[in-house]
Parts: C-alpha cells; sequence; structure tokens
C-alpha cells in the first residue's frame, strides 16, 4: 500500500484544505438544493394526485419522509465521522461530527413534528409509545446527547472523545429505527419505499417525493458545510491560516 | 499492535457490546415492546391479561359496525382473519376508521368477552394510491370475482343434473 494513494485522504485532515473545499461547493449544493425543494413543493402540493383513502392530507409524506430519512442519513454520517475522529485522530473528523449533530436533531424533530400532526387525524392520536416513534424519539435524545457531551468539557479533545464514542455505539438504534415496524407490531405503517421489491406508492405521488428527498439532502450539504466552516474557524481560531483570512495574505486588513 | 490499529479494535468491539445488550435487552422486552396483540394470540389463551389494559389490532370485518341511534356509541367485530374479537367503543373514531381497515383499540376485556375500548387509532397501511387507480383495481377486482362465479357454475351446474 503506497504511501501517495492515501494523501487525498490525508489532505481532509487540513482545516484550510477543508475550509477552502467547503467555500467553493456551498453555491452548487445551495441553488441545487433550493431548486430541487421548490419544484418539488409546489410539484407535490399542487400537482400531485390526493391519496384515495387520506385525500390530501397524505401530502403531509412530503415533509415528514425526507426529513426522517435525512434523520437517520445524517446520524450515519455522525457515527462515521465520530469513528474517524477516533481511530485516526483526525481533528476535522470531530469538527464534522459536531457540525452535523444540531441538524440532524432538527430533521429529527421535523419528523416526529410532522408525524404527529398527520397522526392526529389519521390514527386518532398526537403521540403513541409505539415502536417506531419511541425509537425514533431516541435518536433525538442521542443528538442532543451528544451535543451537550461535546461541549461538556473545558478541553476540545477530551469533548471530541466522550462525545464521538457515544456516536458511534449510538448507531445501534438506526437498524431499530428502520425495522422496527418489521420486528414488531406497531401502528407505524412498514416501509413504502426502502424495501425490497417495487415501491407501493403511484409514480405521480412518488417523484416528487424523490425530488423532495434529493432537495434535502442538498439542503442539508449546504448547512453541513456552513457549519463545518464556522467550527474550523472557532477551533483555529489562533492559527496563521484563520488570521490570513481576516487580513489577507500580506498581513493587511482585507 | 499498532496504536491506530488498537483504537479501531476498540471501537469495534464497543459497537458490537452496544449492539449484543441491545439485542438481548429487546429480546428480553418482547413482550412489552409488541405494541398489539391480534386476535389468534389472544384466543390462544398465551397471554393472560387478568384485569390489565391491552392493545387489540386487526382489521374491522366488513358489516359488523353497528352504532347505536343518536349515540357515539358503535359496536365492531375485529379479525386477523383466523379468530375475531368484539369491540365496544363510546367515542370520536379516527379518519381512517372504516370497515375493512386496520385498526387498534386500547382498553380492557369486560366479563362477557367483550372488548371495551377507551381509544380507537387506526392504521395505516403502507399503500399510497390515487383515487382514479384505487376505482381501477376495484373494478377488476369485481370482474375477477363474476368471472370466478361463472367458473364456479359452469363447474357445478351440469353436476346436479345427473
Amino acid at each position: 500500500m503506497g504511501k501517495e494513494s492515501w494523501r487525498w485522504f490525508h489532505r481532509f485532515g487540513s482545516p484550510p484544505h477543508v475550509y477552502g473545499l467547503a467555500d467553493r461547493m456551498v453555491p452548487w449544493f445551495a441553488i441545487l438544493g433550493l431548486a430541487c425543494l421548490l419544484t418539488a413543493t409546489v410539484w407535490g402540493l399542487a400537482f400531485a394526485p390526493p391519496d384515495y383513502e387520506q385525500g390530501d392530507g397524505f401530502r403531509m409524506i412530503y415533509v415528514h419522509v425526507p426529513a426522517a430519512w435525512l434523520s437517520l442519513f445524517v446520524y450515519v454520517l455522525l457515527a462515521l465521522a465520530s469513528a474517524i475522529g477516533l481511530i485516526w485522530r483526525m481533528k476535522v473528523a470531530h469538527a464534522v461530527a459536531i457540525a452535523a449533530a444540531p441538524l440532524g436533531a432538527a430533521f429529527t424533530f421535523l419528523s416526529l413534528a410532522t408525524g404527529s400532526i398527520w397522526g392526529q387525524p389519521m390514527w386518532g392520536t398526537w403521540w403513541t409509545w409505539d415502536p417506531r416513534l419511541t425509537s425514533q424519539l431516541i435518536l433525538l435524545f442521542l443528538y442532543i446527547g451528544f451535543i451537550v457531551l461535546n461541549r461538556a468539557f473545558q478541553d476540545q479533545r477530551s469533548g471530541d472523545r466522550a462525545s464521538a464514542l457515544l456516536g458511534v455505539v449510538g448507531v445501534v438504534n438506526v437498524p431499530i429505527i428502520h425495522f422496527s415496524v418489521d420486528w414488531w407490531h406497531s401502528l407505524h405503517q412498514p416501509a413504502t419505499i426502502a424495501k425490497f421489491g417495487a415501491p407501493s406508492i403511484d409514480t405521480a405521488m412518488l417523484i416528487p417525493l424523490l425530488v423532495m428527498a434529493l432537495g434535502y439532502k442538498l439542503f442539508f450539504a449546504w448547512l453541513l458545510l456552513r457549519q463545518l466552516q464556522a467550527e474550523l474557524l472557532q477551533r483555529e481560531r489562533r492559527a496563521a491560516w484563520t488570521k490570513a483570512l481576516v487580513t489577507g495574505p500580506g498581513g493587511t486588513v482585507k | 499492535m499498532t496504536p491506530r490499529r488498537k483504537r479501531m479494535v476498540l471501537v469495534l468491539s464497543a459497537v458490537a457490546g452496544v449492539a449484543i445488550a441491545a439485542t438481548l435487552g429487546l429480546k428480553a422486552f418482547q413482550e412489552n415492546i409488541l405494541y398489539y396483540y391480534s386476535p389468534t394470540q389472544i384466543a390462544s389463551g398465551e397471554i393472560t391479561f387478568d384485569d390489565r389494559r391491552i392493545r387489540v389490532g386487526g382489521l374491522v370485518v366488513d358489516g359488523s359496525v353497528q352504532r347505536e341511534m343518536g349515540e357515539l356509541g358503535v359496536v365492531f367485530d375485529v379479525t386477523d382473519e383466523l379468530e375475531s374479537v368484539t369491540v365496544a367503543y363510546d367515542g370520536i373514531l379516527p379518519n381512517l376508521f372504516r370497515e375493512g381497515q386496520g385498526i387498534i383499540a386500547h382498553g380492557r376485556f369486560d366479563d362477557d368477552g367483550i372488548f371495551i375500548a377507551d381509544q380507537i387509532l387506526a392504521k395505516h397501511d403502507e399503500n399510497y394510491m390515487a383515487p382514479e387507480v384505487k376505482e381501477s383495481l376495484r373494478e377488476a377486482e369485481w370482474q375477477r370475482r363474476q368471472r370466478e362465479l361463472r367458473e364456479q357454475q359452469e363447474y357445478s351446474g351440469p353436476g346436479e343434473d345427473y
């Protein structure tokens, strides 16, 4: 295994490199993400057909499902970044994990809130201790626990290690959330799209949903990069490259 | 073993440990996590309820829903295609409640074996369809049944002449 082949990986360990990369990528994610979100919102709310049983109430799917998918996706990302941070002692990886945590918590909260609003008329209750709902609530607490633990230490490195360990072992909850509807009798319906076999949803409803999910992902990537930049500046506030950002390369104020 | 390799093993074993603990924990509490019982589980007598509040889930039997005039009270049967349970409920039913729909009733059995529910939740399935699609599916189903009926008549028809 040549040392050369790992250079691309090691460059991600360099905060100024990642900071600059984020600057170049942000506009793309922002423009494409907003375009997808706007298209899918209009398409899903105005043009997709109503459901045969729920009528227009089903349109909550366009907010709820992408948020729920993303809440799991972000957690896996957080756990991977935490593991890389722990094993390779990579500071940027820890910064990625703590940058992702509040965003993941927000999407988890959104999935719980929209599910609750939909559940009241459709199921007949705002909340119930169903396996899917309970495991998703635990996910929210994991995110919050991660943030609190990370910020609870005077020394940033101790905080990073403690929270990363919680982040890594918490990943056990992700398959539990996904399969909870298959493993136990639950009130929440089983998977419509993420399953073996064809999705059991009309194509006219599915396409705007997938566009919306893509929009959520891009929107998340945009916010993540901005959060990461802020986190890197905070952590590297005494480094030469951050000072150079303010003063310019020559040492004069830009 | 390099320090990095050591940390990798530590992280992986932490995850494996928590995964095993979670699996055992969930297995141990299987019955408590179970959100509802099916009518078959109740009929088999495998669970002792005593006076406990439980949830019963299944499909509302077609034609079994009886409403009391001018009241919210409703009585219906819930089935899992094998066994059924009679449920009585006095309150507002959720939007998705109808015959043939999956529901979950929360309450307890009275002395006559009738399930007195204090909460009814409608279970939504994973299928999303436009109304026209549902209509054409219903149409296809009706035609299939008609054909079956005709085939049965043709099959048994001449038999009775002998």
